[in-house]
């Protein structure tokens, strides 16, 4: 009896242990989930059910006592037809495609290089992933000051390798240049996932086959472009979808460095729809809006998840 | 053919595919700077897309 499962056992009362003796295994595991399943269905589906509901009318949150009238899909037609709403997904769309390219390109140069054994390796892994643990928030704030014409590191810099003065140009300000200022930090800051992302694929590739490649006499291009790149190639896929489906709802960073600004230059979606919902209070019509990117996102994480299935299959 | 033949007996890698495809050209449709009938159509193809990916995840292998 020294037990202590059994010591347990006996001491628990027994009225106590009659009544959880008398409980299946099944009515155990739905004690369990309930209170999630409550949550859930409290915090994620009737929100969403009441924004589908919204969306076909004309209602404003900011005026509670208004008749509320049913509008049909013309919250839906107004987006979809609005040339100022088209041209903020074009700025989203230049900022996904810009920000996943360069983290790819990067990500993986970094990951191959990484990869190979040197001294200080695990040191350097770690410093090169510390901007990925960083608050948006704190990132779009210091960012802001490395970004100052006058006293930012980043003109400075600039200023050292082009000869550009500093304060001739502002990353921030008109110009053209705040679409890239956004992309470079998202870049700086995300990189780093897709490299371990990367280092995960680049690690699963058994020696044998490299092994068997410098047997048959492959140069490391050929082994490069015919092994590393096709193993690598479904754990890069994710992260693409991953840092997509994170970009195309980008929020925090863009609003804290730039907020949608100067004029409409990096105006995502997601901060028009803000500006729609809780500026112009707009609520019926921001609730359409945020159902077509819902429907968006939701269709892009079919997709991931396909893609991490086909990644666990290996 | 065989793509073909997996369509008509409601098989699931084919129906999912087609899916993929159809949410892939929705998201595109969405943000191109081009046309601007493509973006008013986006959803409704991003839409049906993504509908049918739940309806045809639960297809047979």
């Amino acid at each position: 009896m020294t037990n202590p499962i059994d010591i347990a056992a006996k001491a628990t009362p027994a009225p106590v242990a009659r009544r959880v003796r008398g409980l299946s295994d099944r009515a155990i595991a739905w004690i369990f989930v309930t209170p999630t399943i409550f949550l859930l269905l409290a915090i994620n589906i009737f929100p969403l059910i009441w924004t589908v509901r919204l969306s076909f009318t004309n209602y404003a949150a900011n005026r509670p006592g208004r008749e509320v009238e049913w509008v049909g899909l013309r919250n839906y037609t107004r987006i979809l037809t609005d040339a100022g709403t088209w041209e903020n997904m074009q700025t989203t769309a230049h900022f996904l495609i810009w920000t996943i390219v360069l983290q790819v390109v990067i990500g993986f140069t970094l990951a191959w290089l990484i990869n190979r054994k040197f001294k200080g390796n695990d040191l350097l892994t770690t410093l090169i992933v510390i901007p990925m643990m960083l608050s948006p928030a704190v990132v779009g704030n210091f960012w802001t000051f490395l970004y100052q014409p006058q006293i930012g590191l980043f003109n400075y810099v600039v200023e050292l390798v082009t000869g550009t003065p500093a304060s001739s140009f502002s990353m921030l300000g008109p110009g053209g240049l705040a679409k890239w200022s956004i992309i470079i930090v998202d870049t700086w800051m995300w990189t780093p996932f897709v490299m371990l992302i990367c280092l995960a694929g680049l690690r699963s590739i058994p020696d044998y086959i490299y092994e068997a490649a410098e047997v048959d006499r492959a140069s490391k291009w050929r082994q490069f472009w015919t092994i590393t790149v096709p193993m690598v190639l479904p754990f890069l896929m994710l992260a693409v979808l991953f840092r997509g489906i994170e970009n195309f709802k980008m929020f925090d960073m863009v609003v804290l460095l730039t907020g949608g600004g100067p004029g409409n230059e990096t105006l995502l979606a997601s901060i028009d729809l803000k500006r729609e919902a809780f500026e112009k209070w707009r609520t019926g019509y921001s609730s359409a809006y945020a159902i077509i990117l819902f429907v968006t996102v939701f269709g892009l994480a079919s997709i991931y998840v396909k893609a991490l299935n086909k990644v666990k299959e290996r | 053919m065989s793509f073909l033949s997996g369509l008509l007996r409601l098989r699931r890698g084919p129906w999912e595919n087609l899916a993929t495809v159809l949410i892939a050209l929705g998201v595109v449709m969405l943000m191109q700077p081009f046309f601007l009938w493509a973006y008013t159509w986006s959803f409704l193809v991003t839409l049906l897309g993504t509908v049918m990916f739940i309806i045809t995840s639960h297809f047979p292998e």
